[in-house]
């Protein structure tokens, strides 16, 4: 049997596939990010007992185009007192980090292409969970920046309350992740999936919950989701962050929100359920595994209020950090110990 | 704690079912308004003219002023209304008009749908009080 070659002897091919790749990806998560739009509608109003979008083509399903099309064709507004440049930037810095995100998320296992191998995974990164981290961290300069740029006292507190959000959840988040890494003994998502590959219950949904059920929760407050959407509180904010913007910027952060829900939901699968194992191929059941975060969130969202500033830091800093903490003591007495 | 949650998103679950939706796809589905809806008036029609005698008590009545009526006779000595206008854009749909009349000569009907291009059209005249 002849020697697997692999792509990088032939750099060409390499970088055909790696552009091949990207572009599927990119199109992949824009594509979900538009209808999860229009599931979110949909969802959402039938546990309000209403209907949804259900007019824009059959059964409403061009609603996501109808949307883009509006907000691409609206006037585009940046304030006389904002800070210019920062204010073009900041939608910008907030897609980014998202998107770029979704490159360590192995999406299947190795398939060959005319005898080269090719791993389904944009980029393997030996520090995976750290890029990941780092991009999440990464993403609320976005939001700061659009508070500050905006010269708007509501988007202000938007973007302060934010920074401080993310900076006592991202500690319980990585925290949780820690867990999860002792037990798989690498960094790389690759590794991580291989880990918890030989059955259905090597996932470490089962052999973590604790930390699994931290990092679903703190996820959620680092991308600003209901019921920790304090950052954009329409009741006290008008829209926070991003009150000032409009038009295509406005459409930017949107599509980021839609993308950090993407994004997480791809980690969590990742790193609990065992990423692309199930019953289909490869990608087929981490989309199925991201749709089912997905549709959690959405119904997280249609159930429970806001939760107040102050019980927002006391979960943080009082609740979840010490959980985190107590679940590495845990694992780490059962690695050495067991 | 845990367990209101639970309910909580056991509900909204509950709602995600079919049929649980209580909107009415207004254009295409139209609810029947009740039988003491206010709605468009009516003047009513016996032997084939109108009840009316132009007593001028739904015009006193009216507090928005929207009702005009002149009186006439015809040849047997019975007072009718020549012109017996109502501007559906002042009318607030209370109803004493209907309540004032000595001889129940205008009803308010379930008719809702009385959107318009332009500000004449919502000139009701006698004619079109009677369809």
């Amino acid at each position: 049997m002849p020697e697997m070659l692999s792509l990088s002897n032939d750099p060409i091919l390499f970088i055909c596939l790696m552009l091949a790749k990207i572009l599927v990806v990119f199109i992949v998560v824009v594509l979900i990010v538009a209808y999860a739009t229009y599931a979110e509608r949909k969802i959402i109003g039938r546990m309000q007992t209403r209907l949804g979008p259900t007019m824009t083509g059959p059964l409403g399903l061009l609603q996501p185009i109808a949307d883009g099309l509006k907000l691409f064709f609206k006037e585009d507004i940046i304030p006389a007192q904002a800070s210019k440049l920062a204010f073009i930037l900041a939608p910008m810095m907030i897609l980014v980090p998202a998107f770029i995100t979704i490159a360590v998320i192995p999406f299947g296992g190795d398939i060959v292409v005319g005898g080269y191998t090719m791993p389904l995974q944009i980029s393997d990164l030996n520090i995976g969970i750290l890029y990941i981290l780092a991009m999440a961290g990464l993403g609320v300069y976005g939001i700061v920046l659009a508070g500050w740029a905006s010269n708007n006292k509501y988007s202000l507190l938007g973007g302060v309350r934010s920074a401080a959000q993310v900076i006592s959840y991202e500690l319980a988040a990585g925290l949780s992740i820690i867990a999860v890494f002792m037990l798989s003994g690498t960094l790389s998502l690759r590794g991580i999936v291989a880990a918890q590959s030989a059955s259905v219950l090597d996932w470490y949904i089962f052999s973590q919950p604790l930390a699994f059920c931290l990092f679903v929760i703190t996820s959620l407050a680092e991308i600003n989701r209901t019921p920790f959407d304090l950052p954009e509180a329409e009741t006290e904010l008008v829209s926070g962050f991003c009150t000032e913007y409009s038009s295509m910027k406005y459409a930017l952060f949107f599509m980021a929100e839609y993308a950090n829900m993407i994004v997480v939901s791809a980690i969590t699968a990742t790193l609990f359920l065992g990423g692309p194992a199930g019953p289909f191929a490869g990608p087929i059941n981490l989309l199925l595994k991201i749709f089912f975060f997905m549709f959690l969130f959405i119904w997280i969202r249609a159930t429970f209020p806001r939760v107040r500033y102050d019980q927002l830091m006391f979960m943080g800093w009082k609740v979840f950090l010490p959980l985190a903490l107590l679940n590495i003591v845990i694992t780490g007495a059962v690695v050495v110990f067991l | 704690m845990i367990k209101e949650f639970i309910q909580g998103l056991s509900i909204t679950a509950k709602h995600l079912l079919p049929g649980h939706s209580t909107t009415v796809e207004y254009p295409k589905q139209k609810l029947e308004p009740s039988e003491r809806f206010r709605g468009l008036h009516h003047l009513v029609l016996e032997h084939d003219r109108e009840k009316c005698v132009a007593c001028y008590l739904c015009p006193t009545v009216c507090p928005a002023k929207c009702i005009t009526v002149e009186a006439g006779e015809d040849e047997n000595g019975n007072k009718y209304p020549t012109v017996y206008q109502i501007d559906m854009l002042r009318c607030i749909f209370c109803g004493y008009c209907v309540e004032a009349c000595p001889v129940e000569a205008i009803v308010m009907t379930g008719t809702y749908e009385l959107a318009n291009y332009k500000r004449e059209d919502f000139c009701f005249t006698k004619e079109r009080l009677l369809k």
